[in-house]
């Protein structure tokens, strides 16, 4: 919607930072470190089973409030250790949001591509999913598929993955559309290039950049899409557990357990945050149609 | 004019044709309707009688014509559920939600115009800074965790307001600063750089010279031509409110049509989830409509530009 993306630069939540903002960026980057190795070392560093419980333990307090560091981060109401089950919920939620990224990133590419090649009835076709995508808010299209099909992992990653793609496929259809005019398409086609070749190896790689700082605002929004289904409990579901799993379920013990909520809560949040701030430099270094605008 | 207006009309009602038409047949796709809602135990003749009674016998393009001629008549058939209709199940919510909205829609302008104004009049100062600051905290927090952190500060902390229910005007500050923060968040950014953009403008002096007090530039000057932008937000906004409503009623166990919604996909009432999907798509494709008019009316560039 380029209306959107005229009022993102003009109300400047995508600004190019200066000064105090490359603090925050440094923030940003250590804290999704930390988040990323949590992630990837989830298993080494859990403390216990993430779904082992402790009915003696119950709903003990972090160790700044009271607990013991037995639990640093204290337990839920069956006693599960809480710094355990975030690692995990991390993990999915991370992975969730990764591979809906780059499955959004490859059918909208796919598509916009195709529209661009084929133009006529595919585009027209094509162009109008986009229309109708607007129709709707991406939460109730989900919600509705999982009440038509039921709920499932793999169901669940793909939803998550579809979302966004017609951002994509807009961005695509107009960069191949422009690089078809471009000297040096036109000299490779006179060598007798094929489209397949064209695309993969030449227009591809010349409009990635663009393609990259999209997915950068698009990962954070997965990470948003992924954690309020589960915060639903339409999501992820038991024995497993993501980010917005453990915040929907900690909602109901907010007056006797506020850490249950609020950890999971904090950490959707400051990665959201981070990546988005993050995406915003990327975007100054990568996308020059940006700068001065 | 007149045919800026019938195109963006056409695009509309086929926007709505394909959301009809893509949820009747992912309705049939999904898996044998009266298999879904009958207990599995029943006599074969029982579901074929049951089949013939509500027409899933005939054939699929016949289907979808009584599909679509019932939908026309408002009739949305009866929830699988207990069997209430599902019309006006769905109706009785609408103030609930409508009412949420509304309040949340009152915070996003009030607050996020008010704070864009303020903003942009001392631009650079540190009231300019603070709250430029906090629209970045209030965009980029999840509506779910703010009401979670919401409910902490003012229903378990200071014991201020109630956690959930519906029946007085208390109740309904807590989902409405909760739906309602984050596009104030936008509405303040977008507003300070609108204002902040007008207030260059030659003609702004000129007024000045003229001798009107500076409040009376800003007021009737300025603020009339910042407002494209932000007319366009109004609209670009419904969307978020509506997914973010069925995500606020579920944290406050606020009896609208979200709360509805989730519960009928949780016990997959396909019935009732249709009814909502559609009732949300007609609104959103006639609100985007509007907003177009609008922004056409108040352009005359757009307007006599042809579309787009």
């Amino acid at each position: 919607m380029p209306v959107l993306s005229r009022l993102r630069r003009l109300s400047g939540l995508t600004a190019s930072p200066e000064g105090p903002r490359d603090w925050f960026a440094l923030l940003a980057l250590v804290w999704l470190v930390v988040v990323i190795v949590a992630a990837i070392g989830a298993d080494i560093f859990a403390l216990y089973e993430f779904r082992a419980t402790d009915l003696r333990a119950r709903l003990q307090p972090p160790v700044w409030a009271g607990g013991t560091w037995a639990h640093p981060l204290g337990t839920d109401e069956l006693g599960r250790d809480l710094f355990s089950r975030l690692l995990i919920a991390t993990r999915v939620s991370l992975i969730v949001a990764l591979i809906g990224t780059l499955i959004g990133a490859a059918l909208g590419v796919a598509l916009g591509f195709l529209a661009a090649q084929v133009k006529g009835l595919v585009d027209d076709a094509i162009m109008m999913l986009v229309d109708v995508q607007a129709a709707l808010p991406y939460l109730i299209i989900a919600l509705t598929v999982i009440a038509f099909f039921g709920n499932n992992l793999l169901l669940f990653v793909l939803l998550v993955g579809v979302y966004g793609w017609e951002r994509y496929a807009r961005l695509a259809r107009g960069l191949a559309l422009s690089a078809a005019e471009r000297d040096y398409v036109v000299a490779l086609r006179g060598f007798g290039a094929g489209n397949l070749y064209l695309y993969r190896r030449h227009i591809l790689p010349n409009v990635a950049s663009v393609l990259i700082v999209n997915m950068t605002l698009n990962f954070p929004e997965s990470i948003l899409l992924e954690s309020s289904l589960s915060f639903l409990g339409l999501g992820i579901q038991p024995p497993l557990t993501s980010l917005g799993a453990m915040l929907g379920h900690g909602r109901k013990y907010l007056f006797s357990a506020w850490w249950i909520a609020v950890l999971p809560g904090g950490i959707i949040f400051l990665t959201s945050l981070s990546v988005s701030i993050l995406g915003d430099r990327l975007r100054d270094r990568l996308d020059p149609t940006v700068k001065g605008t | 004019m007149a045919w800026f207006v019938l195109g963006k009309c056409l695009r509309a009602v086929g926007a709505l044709w394909i959301v009809l038409t893509l949820t009747f047949f992912a309705l049939r796709t999904s898996g044998d309707p009266a298999l879904a809602m009958l207990p599995p135990d029943w006599p074969p003749d029982a579901i074929a009688a049951y089949k013939e009674r509500w027409g899933l016998d005939r054939p699929l393009p016949e289907q979808y014509a009584t599909y679509l001629l019932k939908l026309a008549r408002g009739d949305f058939g009866n929830s699988f559920r207990n069997n209430a209709v599902v019309l006006d199940e769905v109706m009785r919510r609408v103030p609930k939600t409508l009412s949420m909205m509304l309040a949340a829609l009152a915070v996003t302008v009030t607050v996020g115009v008010g704070a864009g104004i303020a903003a942009a009049l001392r631009r650079g100062a540190r009231l300019d800074r603070i709250l430029m600051a906090l629209s970045v905290a209030f965009y980029s927090v999840p509506n779910f965790f703010l009401g979670v952190l919401l409910i902490l500060l003012f229903s378990v902390y200071l014991g201020l307001l109630p956690t959930s229910g519906s029946e007085t005007w208390s109740h309904l500050v807590l989902p409405a600063l909760t739906l309602g923060l984050s596009g104030a968040a936008v509405f303040a950014r977008v507003t300070r750089a609108a204002l902040l953009d007008t207030l260059r403008q030659p003609y702004l002096a000129a007024a000045q010279a003229r001798g009107l007090s500076w409040p009376r530039v800003v007021s009737t000057h300025a603020m009339p031509n910042a407002a494209i932008p932000i007319v366009t937000l109004t609209g670009l906004t419904l969307g978020g409110l509506i997914g973010g409503a069925v995500v606020t009623e579920a944290i406050f166990a606020w009896p609208g049509v979200g709360r509805l919604l989730v519960i009928s996909v949780e016990n997959r009432d396909l019935p009732m989830v249709q009814a909502i999907v559609v009732l949300i798509a007609v609104t959103m494709v006639v609100s985007n409509l509007v907003v177009d008019m609008l922004y056409a009316w108040l352009d005359p560039r757009i307007r006599l530009g042809g579309e787009r």
